[in-house]
């Protein structure tokens, strides 16, 4: 099976003159089954990229309803190596790009190189690590390397211009850029900050720069993707999906992306 | 000072050996820089080491004493010499307010106006809050919901001189979770805030920040031990959550290579019993608050929640400096169970009159279990010296002794925030 990537779908997007969209779920929330069946109505419903969380019992970049959801996730018994089941059920039945956004500890526990080769085996396409910064992430650079997987660092408003470099030099597929200086969380509207952060990234020579933090609607996924890449949502989802299952998820998803 | 190579002192980060580092989120690494300079700068400024040596002087009231504990040494110890560094006697009772003082100057020096800290047992919060009174500076706690109503009274003196108590519901509810919420907050308010972290953990340059301005523990300690009885001890010991009273002390002793050093981490109910806080004992490496270090941990990769009659060392993790010094074998490191922490803590008011922090009352149940091994391994007593680090009084923990040692009626005991 080949796997597909994030830069190849966020390519795609492009050539069809649209941002690309982003949607991050918590893995195991409510319950594995679930959560694939609720990637995969991202998927059916124009979300280009899937992001499933690792619940993790200590996530400082996340707010109320992530933190909730991925202790409950937790509660119910979800174990890290139930990732790679829930990116292959997730690959076997969509054509989706499939990330894994992860506190590194787990993965440190686990062990990177075999993290990585039995992530890659399930058809993943990369990591997302927001706490990891390029300084500590050699093991991390050797295994996505042997692995050919995407490395997506973050770059956020307070981050100096030689950061923003090194951190895109670092990454592969794409650069998630923090719309704003807080943890996750639906937001009215988009931060000011997130565009100057957007020209940081592509002034460094990142081919794609994708926003996340603190966007939830159509108009910011359309407000955003006249500068950016890519839209990354993922608390509205997650509560649509605490809220209303995963036919919530699916209307949401296809609001996002302008098919409903 | 020790300038040579094989010198473990002064240690700068941000690696202790594989430990240390900073693992953490991009968006605060500015604010890591810019601390980093901070404080190099500082440190090469004579103007600031003045400043803080006054503050300790004229306000903390260092140096704090070290004292004999001759009766406790009769009683406990079979004789063995034990002395008291006496961080108790600090203002606001402990060594916390050293690195307190020391952090908020350099928070002005930066410009900000707003703290925010974590605390478990509330010394680190009311010393923060002392801090930032002091200084003219906003300031705002996490607590753990669990430790509010451990430490009641400790909340209420945070409020008094100033600060805002936030209650962190989520989690363990303890110290680990008042670290998570306080970085959240960190995060949003990076500009106008730092965050004064309590202990010698965290991502660079905390571990050798926080032990910088704890170092002053230790220098003093060894300067009086020599006053008072010519020479070296033959061990120092300190309770071990974070390790920030035991880095400060350790420190004046590292490079004294005939000195031991015992670090007693919280065993709670027991090692066995899963019911801990024993890090070093039984953790493995891991990452978690911005360093490397040793970490309680489930074979996922996720932080186990800890156990210990004492608030201020129930956390699952610790500085990675300690960590680097236990792999060497620098410092030893062993867990004290509750029931051993409370029976040193009992002895100590009898004996000696001082009612110790339970936190420091791991230490002294350490330094028993030391003085008893010294004298089975055929140490004379009078020949050997053990110095303690009190490192804090126990006036915060009395209604939980109280009901540890059965002293509380039945409703009282069931409400100990309402004494």
């Amino acid at each position: 099976m080949s796997r597909v990537t994030s830069a190849e779908k966020i390519a795609a997007a492009r050539a069809e003159g649209r941002p690309a969209l982003i949607g991050y779920l918590p893995a195991g929330f409510p319950d594995v089954e679930t959560s694939i069946e609720a990637a995969v109505a991202l998927a059916e419903n124009g979300v280009d990229v899937i992001e499933m969380g690792i619940p993790y019992s200590d996530p400082v970049m996340d707010g109320a309803v992530i933190q909730e959801a991925t202790v409950q996730a937790l509660a119910n018994g979800f174990r890290v190596s139930q990732i790679f089941d829930i990116v292959r059920g997730i690959t076997q039945r969509t054509n989706a790009a499939v990330m894994v956004m992860t506190y590194w500890n787990p993965v440190l526990s686990l062990g990177v190189d075999e993290f990585a080769r039995r992530f890659a085996e399930a058809g993943g396409a990369g990591l997302i690590t927001p706490d990891l910064v390029p300084d500590e992430a050699d093991e991390w650079f050797a295994a996505s390397e042997k692995y050919d997987l995407e490395r997506v660092f973050l770059i956020a408003p307070s981050s100096a211009e030689a950061r923003v470099k090194r951190t895109v030099e670092a990454s592969s597929g794409f650069v998630y850029c923090v719309s704003l200086m807080g943890v996750t969380g639906a937001r009215s509207e988009v931060s000011s900050a997130a565009q100057a952060v957007v020209d940081a990234a592509h002034g460094a020579g990142a081919e794609n720069a994708c926003v996340g933090l603190g966007v939830s609607r159509r108009e910011h996924v359309q407000e955003i993707g006249s500068y950016a890449d890519g839209v990354i949502v993922g608390t509205a989802l997650v509560a649509a999906l605490r809220d209303g299952g995963v036919p919530a998820v699916g209307r949401l998803a296809a609001a996002l992306s302008g098919r409903a | 000072m020790n300038a040579s190579d094989d010198s473990l002192k002064h240690a700068s980060g941000p690696y202790f050996g594989q430990y240390g580092g900073r693992w953490m989120p991009e968006s605060l690494m500015a604010a890591m820089d810019q601390l980093t300079q901070t404080f190099e700068d500082a440190k090469a400024d004579p103007a600031f080491i003045e400043e803080v040596k006054e503050l300790n002087r004229n306000y903390s009231g260092r140096p704090s004493l070290l004292t004999e504990a001759k009766r406790f040494s009769a009683q406990a110890c079979g004789g063995v010499r034990i002395f008291l560094k006496r961080e108790d006697l600090n203002h606001t009772g402990s060594h916390k307010i050293n690195n307190v003082l020391g952090q908020a100057l350099l928070a002005k020096r930066m410009g900000k106006t707003r703290i925010i800290a974590e605390t478990g047992a509330g010394q680190h919060g009311v010393a923060s809050a002392t801090a930032a009174a002091l200084m003219g500076l906003e300031c705002v706690v996490y607590m753990g919901a669990e430790d509010t109503r451990r430490q009641a009274l400790n909340v209420a003196r945070m409020q008094l001189l100033g600060a805002t108590v936030i209650p962190v519901t989520v989690g363990s509810q303890t110290l680990k979770d008042a670290i998570n919420e306080a970085l959240r907050d960190w995060v949003a308010n990076v500009d106008n805030t730092h965050y004064l972290l309590g202990t010698a953990a965290g991502g660079h340059p905390f571990p050798a920040m926080v032990r910088y301005f704890h170092q002053v523990i230790g220098e003093e300690a060894r300067e009086q031990v020599l006053a008072q009885t010519g020479r070296l001890p033959d061990a120092v010991t300190a309770c071990i959550g974070g390790g920030s009273n035991a880095i400060g002390i350790f420190h004046g002793f590292l490079d004294d290579k005939e000195v031991e050093l015992y670090g007693y981490e919280a065993g709670g109910d027991g090692v066995d019993t899963g019911r801990h806080a024993a890090t070093i004992t039984l953790g493995k490496p891991g990452v978690l608050h911005g360093a490397k270090s040793y970490l309680m941990q489930d074979d996922d990769g996720q932080t186990i929640e800890s156990h210990s009659i004492s608030a201020g060392l129930d956390y699952p993790g610790v500085g990675p400096e300690h960590s680097y010094l236990a792999d060497i074998g620098r410092v030893h490191y062993e867990p004290v169970t509750d029931t051993e922490a409370m029976d040193a803590f009992k002895i100590l008011c009898r004996t000696e009159g001082i009612l110790p922090a339970i936190e420091s009352a791991h230490a002294l149940a350490g330094t028993i279990r030391l003085a008893q091994r010294k004298l089975a391994e055929g140490a004379k007593p009078e020949d050997t010296i053990i110095i303690a680090n009190l490192s804090g009084r126990g006036d915060k923990d009395v209604s939980t002794a109280a009901q540890w040692f059965g002293m509380l009626e039945d409703d009282a005991a069931n409400t100990p925030e309402g004494n």
